[in-house]
């Protein structure tokens, strides 16, 4: 690789051909301030418009200033970032970007979060000289994602995300000039656009113009009425992202301290989704035999690969862009579904508490879970089988809000039954994961041999696309995984050309899988967070004493007591799902 | 400095004796950094009105070592003030054709497109007839060359080069991040050259001419004539060829009412010459640029309104991508009409002229960066009427 010389600042920097201006200043300690640019290595990702303008540099020779972010070092460039030109160019950019910006910090959702707020903060503004106009647009409420794009400020992230990343092609330029927005086509509401509500948008807005539906008020009433249960699930990812709200270094796991403010915040019975993962698989890995040995029986047309389905995005994603492969997913119902269908059943009875009574709430990483719990076919007589479906970052919110002191809290204990959860419950917070769950326990019924090694390292990774043949003892089972959309999106045209074959594949919409969801703890566009998180989950599954989903003794006893066998009819009804086409429709919402 | 006297020039629209297809018959039968050289010795500069030589942008391209080039003529003509594109295409469009085809030849592209400006719509029908006749006359020569209309949807911006290969392949018609320029990474990401209408009208006729005649006209800075589109206040409001190198006072002795104040130079985005200034600006590259437009304005009109009506057009026509220009030209248009109430004092226009040079070293393309010229040229020159 070419190597160029160049001084930044007066310390000299030695770069590969091609590094930006950004990243060679980086090297040495010299941090460029940007806003519109977003880089996540680790998964490919880059957003750099160059269209804030906050990173301008002075290049000498160069009539005007360049974006540090999107101008490429050249051999013996004499960079300045901090000159009076650029200071009071780059002030006077952000002064510009506040004059259209409603200053209702204090009762923002981003307040103290916000990158625009720290810039703004940082760069000393103390005054905006200029007093122009305030773009006004209608909000746009989904049932996942608040759009208020008076706060925008064009940084294309969410477009990045949602177009390269995920090509769901949800959202771009609309207009132009003072008037452009970012929108759905013909500035429709995102529920008229294909959104899949993955969350992606709102975890890189840098300001409040893409935020979540809050739905905490709703729950804190749930938990004060004297006349309902109120029971709670956990997502796996949860525990391995909370501690950064409040302080803790990211990959820090607080599943204890978790629990424990759960059970201080009032809920009457604190439950993991981790258990319902363990259903899931149990469902979900007989339905993968089922069909495998059906196949191997030369029997035509089984539907193979068959395509995990706890992935509500996802979900979203095939019924919108592949509603023709709509009959190879599993029909399993995502894990949080399947713990509301079962606590409003199974365990309702066990406490012998109507239906009605019991208020379901999970806390999860995601955002597209609101959507998901809202949907028809996951409600009787319309009482949904999860009332509320909370952000990691609500959450926190809402413990703050009953001050407790986070850090001081000793661990506790889940409740059972459905508190229990295997290793293999645990991995399902992870790309990758679903799947490994999946095989520990497939392998076993399949092979009916115990397989020694647990982990299914092969699995394992970052890489957006993966794939990985396991041995089912002699017989080469072959996976293939992929996280964020657009890499399932090539996946799934893969096998649709017929360039490439498998028998099983795991898809989850957010980079990581569920640790980089829409609802965790802001990464402020460092993707080692997700990996610290990865870390993180694996460590817990690591520590538990089950590791595999069918050795689950509170599973076992609920096929014993209730459900009978894996995809039993009443497994059926109560587990599984159907999907729509929703290529040409819009989504259809409830209103509270 | 040098100066020429305003002379009239028949070279863009003259068609007598010339054979534009005999043109590129001719110039294909040389070396094709014969031709460079010649292009690059005439001292053609872009005629659109950045003025980048037209030689080196030809050499760069065919430098470039790439099996995929492209031509393309920019005939997205949305100056304000600016219409002598129009007529060129409507005249003499085969020299246009003929200009892109030796540019094929000499770059190694074997496609070109007219990104035609929306509005033109209407010259579509024509343009394609004759297209279809030169087409074919290239295939008889044996050149491997086609030109295709590519029509444009109303967007000033796309008249900016990147933009404008973005509205081509089917984005958003937003401007690049610069560099790369185009003749490295252009049209579909390949090396491309990008000429204004009436430049390849003078590539043509250098080839048919030589660069000596062309090279004869105009100055050491600003060689050649150029296309002007004159309206305003005159009494000879149209389409003229002029020598470059003369001063404003010279025009405007010839175009002028006999009350002009001021001449808005080079479109919105140029800038404007006070009545003081005439006789020491001199119309080139050498003194103040222009792709074309020149509006006389006499003492009846209100600079205020004037300017009022640029920044009205900057703000609707910005692309909206970078700060400076999409809040910037909203400022300034706000903040001259708050001062024009009396809700800010005349000193907040000193704020102004620093946002509008701020702009000029910050924004990202060519739109942004030039609001400057009209705004401090205006408010520096006419600060009383922008004020009462």
């Amino acid at each position: 690789m070419e190597l160029i010389n160049l001084t930044i600042d007066n310390k000299a920097v030695k770069v590969e051909n091609g590094t930006t201006i950004l990243k060679a200043a980086s090297k040495v300690g010299i941090k460029i301030p940007t806003l519109c640019y977003l880089g996540l290595d680790d998964l490919g990702v880059e957003n750099k418009p160059g269209g804030c303008r906050i990173c301008v540099v002075e290049v000498e020779g160069r009539r005007n200033l360049a974006p540090a972010c999107a101008t490429n070092c050249a051999e013996g460039m004499i960079v300045k970032s901090n000159s009076m030109r650029v200071l009071n160019a780059r002030k006077t950019v952000l002064e510009l970007i506040l004059s259209d910006h409603p200053s209702d910090c204090l009762v923002c959702a981003k307040n103290g979060n916000c990158d625009l707020q720290s810039m703004a903060q940082d760069m000393g503004v103390r005054e905006i000289h200029y007093q122009g106009e305030q773009s006004h647009y209608k909000e746009d409420f989904s049932p996942s994602i608040i759009r208020e794009m008076d706060k925008c400020i064009m940084c294309r992230r969410c477009e990045t995300m949602c177009n390269d990343f995920q090509t769901v092609g949800a959202l771009s330029g609309v207009h132009r000039g003072f008037q452009a927005v970012v929108a759905p086509a013909f500035e429709q509401d995102l529920v008229k656009s294909p959104c899949t509500f993955c969350g992606q948008c709102v975890a890189v807005c840098p300001t409040g113009a893409l935020t979540e539906v809050d739905h905490t008020n709703q729950v804190i009433r749930a938990l004060a009425n004297p006349r309902k249960k109120v029971i709670v699930q956990t997502a796996p990812a949860v525990r391995a992202a909370l501690g950064e709200s409040f302080g803790e270094e990211p990959g820090t796991l607080v599943t204890g301290k978790m629990v424990t403010a759960l059970r201080q915040l009032g809920f009457d019975y604190v439950f993991d989704t981790d258990f319902a993962a363990d259903l899931t698989i149990m469902e979900e890995g007989t339905e993968l035999l089922d069909r495998l040995t059906r196949h191997l029986n030369g029997e035509e047309n089984v539907a193979l690969p068959i395509l995990t389905s706890c992935c509500p995005a996802w979900v979203n994603f095939f019924e919108h862009y592949f509603p023709e492969m709509r009959d190879i997913p599993s029909t399993a119902r995502s894990p949080q579904q399947m713990f509301g269908s079962i606590a409003k059943t199974y365990f309702a009875d066990m406490i012998e508490t109507k239906r009605e009574d019991l208020v379901v709430v999970s806390i999860m990483p995601c955002l597209a879970k609101k959507y998901e719990c809202q949907r028809d076919e996951f409600s009787v007589d319309g009482n949904p089988d999860v009332d509320y479906s909370i952000s990691t970052r609500e959450l926190a919110a809402l413990i703050k809000q009953a001050n407790i002191d986070f850090d001081s809290l000793e661990d506790s204990d889940f409740d059972q039954p459905m508190g229990e959860s295997s290793g293999a419950g645990v991995i399902f917070g992870t790309t990758g994961g679903v799947i490994e769950a999946a095989s520990r326990t497939a392998y076993e019924l399949f092979t009916k041999k115990k397989h020694e090694r647990i982990s299914f390292e092969e699995l394992r990774g970052f890489d957006g696309i993966r794939q990985a043949t396991l041995d089912f003892d002699g017989l080469p089972i072959k996976i293939g995984i992929a996280h964020g959309l657009g890499n399932a999106r090539k996946l799934l045209e893969s096998i649709q050309d017929g360039s490439c074959e498998f028998h099983a594949i795991e898809i989850m919409a957010c980079p990581g899988g569920c640790i980089g969801g829409g609802g965790q703890p802001l990464h402020h566009g460092k993707s080692s967070i997700l990996l610290a998180r990865q870390k993180a989950i694996y460590a817990e599954d690591s520590a538990k004493p089950i590791r595999k989903s069918h050795e689950n003794k509170y599973i076992q006893e609920l096929y014993d007591k209730f459900l009978g066998k894996p995809m039993s009819e009443k497994a059926h009804h109560l587990l599984h799902t159907h999907y729509f086409d929703r290529s040409g429709s819009d989504i259809v919402i409830k209103k509270d | 400095m040098e100066i020429k006297t305003m002379k009239r020039v028949d070279i863009i629209f003259a068609m007598e004796g010339v054979d534009p297809v005999k043109v590129v018959e001719n110039a294909i039968k040389r070396d094709q950094d014969d031709i460079i050289l010649d292009m690059i010795d005439s001292g053609l500069k872009g005629r659109g009105g950045a003025g980048f030589p037209t030689g080196l942008k030809w050499k760069f391209t065919r430098n470039e070592d790439s099996l995929e080039k492209y031509v393309i003529c920019n005939a997205d003509e949305g100056e304000p003030g600016t219409f002598k594109d129009r007529e060129i295409l409507d005249r003499v469009s085969e020299k246009v054709f003929a200009g892109m085809a030796i540019c094929g030849y000499t770059i190694g592209a074997r496609e070109g497109f007219i990104y035609l400006r929306g509005e033109y719509n209407f010259l579509l029908k024509k343009l394609n007839q004759k297209l279809s006749v030169f087409n074919a006359a290239m295939k008889k020569l044996g050149l491997d060359f086609v030109i295709e209309i590519c029509s444009g949807s109303g967007a000033y911006i796309c008249g900016e080069e990147s933009a404008l290969f973005e509205s081509m392949e089917g984005k958003r018609g937003e401007p690049r991040n610069k560099p790369p320029y185009p003749t490295v990474s252009g049209y579909l990401g390949k090396p491309t050259v990008i000429n204004n209408v009436e430049t390849l009208v003078y590539a043509c006729m250098i080839n048919r001419l030589g660069a000596e005649e062309f090279k004869a006209l105009g100055t050491k800075d600003s060689r050649g004539s150029k296309v002007f589109s004159i309206s305003g206040d005159t009494p000879n409001a149209g389409i003229y060829e002029l020598e470059l190198g003369m001063t404003v006072d010279s025009f405007v002795q010839e175009f002028g009412d006999g009350d002009t104040k001021a001449v808005q130079v080079g479109g919105a985005a140029g800038g404007c010459v006070p009545r003081k200034q005439f006789t020491d600006t001199v119309i080139g590259y050498e003194g103040i640029p222009t792709g074309g437009s020149m509006m006389l304005f006499n003492s009846t009109r209100s600079m205020y309104n004037v300017l009022h009506d640029y920044l009205e057009f900057f703000t609707e026509e910005s692309c909206e991508q970078c700060t400076p220009c999409r809040v910037g030209c909203q400022q300034l248009l706000m903040g001259i009409e708050m001062i024009k109430r009396g809700e800010r004092t005349p000193a907040y226009l000193e704020d102004l002229k620093k946002l509008a040079k701020t702009m000029k070293i910050s924004a990202k393309c060519g739109l942004g960066q030039s609001v400057a010229n009209p705004f401090v040229s205006i408010v520096n020159n006419f600060k009383e009427e922008i004020i009462y």
